[in-house]
């Protein structure tokens, strides 16, 4: 067998789940969709003591909206965010992040939840939570805490949640008026990890202005950081083809410390950063103005 | 040593009741293979990249080497050995079949256990979807050319429907 043995629990409640973690949370691993684990633990990369499957909980499987603000459950699979009409209307950068992360198969499976604590720096969620301002809800048996998302993700595959914890809901803002947003990436095949990718939101104010722009990239650092020093070379502006380039050379060139592998070297990552940046400020532009959607 | 003990579990494979003691750390894919001896579903990467293992766990397509055997507990899979009824192919095998869409057939399991929910909830796709969906199925090689033909053939013939 692949994997290497574990002691396996299937808590039926929150409750169960939680007092598994206050237990064994320093040698455990939570077991949602399991889309990036069991591969790790496929290669043996990954050997948790004891795995807690949470996918009983179908308590943690929904998508809300509560005065303005989306709530996901952690549970919630790939593909039922990517077809909920309420993310659709109300959340359309997530609803245009969801088709890029991975194949169907995986996204019928994957959890919402689960792609965020496992902050990876490839995966297309924690960059476009982290542009929309998304706060984490957090459970313990000592109680609940909420954590805004650059707080969240700490470091490479690494977050603020303590061992005990469980990731349980996201909630974020729904998309203001007059905003547009983008979301777009470049893969060697449709549904692979990104080589480089760009959420970005643009909120435009009084005099058609841009008042509030948030860019973040994937697989272009250790986190998902927000790129501040574009994001103030375009607040106070007014939107044009000539803003989108030079905020984005300044992205690609300040905001990012892109990594070089096998797949690309940094230098491509930073061409890519500046395109895709460029191209996705004009999409959000347009959408802010209301002439495409 | 780790503490661990078999589980028991009972799962709905195409349609019939089984029941097996199973370590946890088994996964789906062996479970079908080595327990039930159901040897259609193929096991390619074993990290969920080629699809070759994809089934369908409760409708829906799943890479079955990234779940464990013992997550479908009390759940419904359908595997390529379910799309046969009796002699007759099930259509799409049928023109997997005339349209030469499968050379060695390895992931050929793979390929229709992801097209069956894709038809039944696209019934009408046009290529471009068709391509899309077929992203996650690696086949290396009678290439992608026919079986998108046989996809095509399968949407104007109302396979989904």
């Amino acid at each position: 067998m692949k994997p290497a043995p574990f002691k396996y629990f299937r808590p039926e409640s929150l409750d169960e789940a939680l007092a598994l973690l206050a237990k064994h949370g320093d040698e455990a691993k939570v077991l949602a969709g399991g889309q990036s684990l069991i591969p790790a633990m496929n290669f043996r990369l990954a050997q948790p003591a004891i795995l807690i499957d949470i996918n009983r909980l179908s308590a943690l499987s929904f998508i809300e909206e509560k005065r303005g603000q989306m709530h996901i459950g952690a549970l919630t699979r790939h593909s039922m965010v990517e077809r909920h009409p309420l993310v659709a209307q109300k959340a359309p950068l997530l609803a245009e992040t969801m088709p890029n992360i991975a194949h169907v198969q995986i996204r019928n499976r994957g959890t919402f939840g689960g792609s965020i604590a496992h902050a990876d720096p490839a995966a297309e969620l924690p960059a476009a939570m982290t542009v929309r301002g998304a706060r984490i809800c957090l459970r313990s048996t000592r109680g609940e805490r909420w954590v805004d998302a650059p707080q969240f993700f700490v470091g490479l595959l690494t977050t603020a949640m303590e061992p005990d914890e469980l990731l349980t809901e996201v909630a974020f803002d729904e998309l203001p008026k007059k905003t547009g947003w983008c979301f777009v990436e470049v893969a060697r095949r449709h549904g692979d990890y990104a080589l480089l990718g760009v959420a970005a939101t643009v909120r435009l104010g009084m005099m058609g202005k841009v008042k509030d722009a948030r860019i973040c990239f994937v697989s272009a650092g250790e986190t998902p950081a927000l790129a501040t020093n574009a994001q103030d070379a375009l607040n106070g502006q007014a939107p044009s083809a000539e803003l989108a380039k030079a905020a984005a050379q300044i992205a690609a060139a300040q905001d990012i410390d892109p990594p070089s592998d096998i797949h690309a070297s940094a230098r491509f990552r930073r061409h890519l950063a500046t395109k895709l940046t460029e191209r996705a400020l004009n999409t959000a532009f347009a959408r802010a103005r209301g002439e495409t959607r | 040593m780790h503490d661990e003990t078999k589980v028991q579990i009972t799962v709905s494979v195409n349609g019939e009741t089984y029941t097996r003691l199973i370590e946890p750390r088994l996964l789906l894919s062996d479970f079908l293979r080595h327990e039930l001896k159901l040897t259609g579903t193929n096991v390619g990467c074993e990290h969920g990249v080629c699809g070759a293992c994809t089934v369908l766990l409760d409708g829906e397509s799943v890479r079955s080497c990234i779940i464990f055997a013992v997550q479908v507990d009390g759940q419904s899979i359908e595997t390529v050995e379910g799309l046969a009824k009796n002699d007759t192919l099930h259509p799409l095998q049928e023109l997997f079949h005339q349209e030469h869409a499968l050379q060695c057939g390895f992931c050929t399991p793979g390929f229709l256990m992801t097209l069956v929910p894709f038809l039944r909830d696209n019934p009408t796709a046009d290529e471009a979807a068709i391509r899309q969906a077929l992203s996650g199925n690696l086949c290396r090689c009678t290439g992608y050319a026919n079986i998108v033909a046989a996809v095509k053939k399968a949407v104007e013939s109302g396979v989904g429907r």
